[in-house]
């Protein structure tokens, strides 16, 4: 059965359905899934690291940051179009990924994690200080929407706003760079990317240069999210120097683990699943991180493999019988 | 094949590896025993790059390997299997031996096909020699104690070594495991013409197939030759084969 599911195009469904949210969903829910489409591409360019090679990232949110800040200051400042912007934020988020993780990679386990950690704080506090640039504690605010005013003479979308205009080119993009993540988990690259999470010694003796590769998934990784957070600069009307800060960080990792990094939609779930329930949360209690906190207690001692974990586990009970999760 | 010259390995002022010398012809089979720290890990650690040696060197082909990289050591003909069993536990039975092909056949920087569709007749034919034929499936985490070394045995294979590296095939096995794996190992070796390096603790398997001993006893190599050579040596007898 998950021969056929695997054989399923799942990114094309998603995308398929998707496109229908603005016709159907208020500009409010449009709101909502603009979000957690950018989260989702945030979440699984983090899960390339954490559940494809196995590699502990607490820095992720630098080259978010990057990201977001490339393409903020190419657009307001420097009133460069959106479609150079664009690929110029997972340029420039690569480049960084490129250069910290050649430092990272020489480190393992709890070690890579503080330095991924320490690099992405040494970004904040360049977004945060570096006023002439970066517009320092006050940001980049009013990062212009990209020219998608033709959308409207389309048929069918006359009646469309610039925000949900905006989604479908949010939608467009991130189901592209999915679709790539996808053929890149399931090529011999990625192949590779498994044996090292598995086993980096033995990696190594079957000819695995782990440095080399680990260094390629974490410039990938950060080109992803690089691209997200270019995308969330412009979705939130600004860049600031949150986007950088390092609990961000953990906002992914949850959404991923939340999700199940042993899936390639985990961390898509993950992010929608947290989004929502952060959006309907807020709006009864002020107490969204004791909820937070409390569900993911729950999940890890009940759904360690997180949402979709737990959804295979139910899946083959029920086709194997019981037991045989 | 492989030529170890002088090589020394200490350890915070520890000496577990001391002027260590000996040869492996091509299509030798030998062994390297001693008894629980003699340095035979740390012997073949060294050999493989996992550990840089203080002095010394260690020449495979004609081309000196002393301190290269694990990876590199690799693909230049010496596979490896270690002590302690070290397969991908959560990659299937398949996907393991298939990656070992991947890496080994430089497919590994491609990132656009699709990783299924390389070396299947390759692997299946692989994990068929070593015992393995219907268990591709299966994750390789799940596999009984014997067949996790047999696949390990797969992964060293899949890169086509000439000179075969194992540290105690054997270890934690039952009489008739070790019996089979031994047989295993043997077919292998002269199917392939491999040269073959062992460290063992079941002395009747070692003198069973070695055409040469090596003995290590505190980090030293104290005898060096034949296996009637090695069991009429009285070193041997007195600091290893419990005479006085």
């Amino acid at each position: 059965m998950r021969s056929l599911a695997s054989r399923i195009p799942w990114t094309l469904i998603v995308f398929l359905i998707a496109l229908w949210v603005p016709f159907f969903g208020s500009r409010y829910e449009t709101f909502i899934a603009t979000q957690i489409l950018i989260y989702a591409l945030f979440a699984m360019s983090l899960n390339l690291l954490l559940g494809v090679t196995g590699l502990v990232s607490f820095g992720h949110v630098a080259y978010f940051g990057i990201g977001s800040y490339v393409c903020g200051i190419l657009m307001k400042t420097l009133g460069v179009p959106f479609f150079i912007a664009f690929p110029a934020a997972g340029l420039g988020a690569g480049l960084f990924a490129l250069v910290f993780g050649y430092f990272c990679v020489r480190l393992t386990k709890i070690y890579f994690a503080m330095l991924t950690l320490a690099f992405s704080q040494i970004v904040w506090a360049i977004c945060f200080k570096w006023n002439d640039v970066t517009g320092g504690d006050q940001g980049l605010p009013d990062v212009p929407f990209p020219d998608i005013g033709w959308m409207s003479s389309l048929p069918g979308f006359g009646h469309f706003r610039i925000g949900e205009e905006f989604y479908f080119l949010v939608l467009i993009l991130v189901m592209l760079c999915v679709a790539v993540l996808h053929r890149l988990e399931r090529s011999p690259f990625g192949r590779v990317l498994t044996t090292i999470r598995e086993n980096p010694e033995r990696a190594a003796f079957i000819g695995v240069n782990v440095r080399a590769y680990e260094l390629a998934a974490f410039t990938a990784a950060g080109v992803f999210a690089g691209f997200s957070g270019a995308l969330f600069g412009i979705f939130n009307r600004g860049v600031f120097a949150d986007y950088v800060f390092w609990s961000k960080s953990a906002d992914v990792m949850i959404m991923t683990i939340l999700g199940g990094m042993n899936h390639f939609w985990g961390p898509a779930i993950g992010a929608a699943v947290l989004t929502i329930l952060n959006q309907q949360i807020t709006s009864y209690t002020e107490y969204w991180p004791f909820v937070l906190g409390t569900i993911l207690v729950l999940l890890l001692f009940v759904f360690p493999g997180g949402i979709m974990g737990a959804l295979d586990a139910g899946w083959s009970r029920l086709r194997y019988g019981r037991g045989d999760a | 094949m492989l030529e170890v010259t002088a090589l020394r390995k200490t350890f915070a002022g520890f000496i577990a590896v001391s002027d260590v010398s000996f040869t492996v012809e091509t299509q030798q089979i030998a062994a390297v025993i001693g008894p629980n720290g003699a340095g035979k890990s740390t012997l073949f650690n060294l050999i493989t790059g996992h550990l840089p040696p203080d002095s010394g060197s260690v020449v495979l082909d004609g081309n000196d390997i002393t301190g290269v990289l694990p990876h590199k050591i690799c693909g230049l003909g010496l596979g490896r299997s270690f002590q302690r069993t070290n397969i991908f536990p959560r990659l299937s039975v398949f996907e393991n031996v298939q990656a070992a092909y991947l890496v080994h056949r430089g497919r590994g920087r491609d990132f656009w096909s699709r990783a299924e569709t390389f070396y299947r007749d390759e692997t299946a034919a692989l994990l068929a020699s070593i015992g393995l034929a219907g268990r591709e499936k299966t994750t390789a985490g799940t596999l009984s104690y014997g067949n996790q070394k047999q696949l390990e045995l797969g992964l060293a294979l899949a890169s086509d070594p000439a000179l075969l590296l194992l540290d105690e095939p054997t270890a934690g096995m039952s009489a008739t495991e070790t019996h089979d794996t031994i047989r295993l190992i043997e077919k292998i070796a002269s199917e392939r013409a491999l040269t073959l390096l062992f460290t063992e603790h079941d002395m009747e398997v070692v003198f069973q197939i070695s055409q040469k001993i090596a003995v290590l006893h505190q980090g030293r190599l104290i005898a060096d030759g034949t296996p009637q050579e090695v069991r009429a040596d009285p070193e041997v007898r007195r600091v290893y084969l419990g005479e006085h």
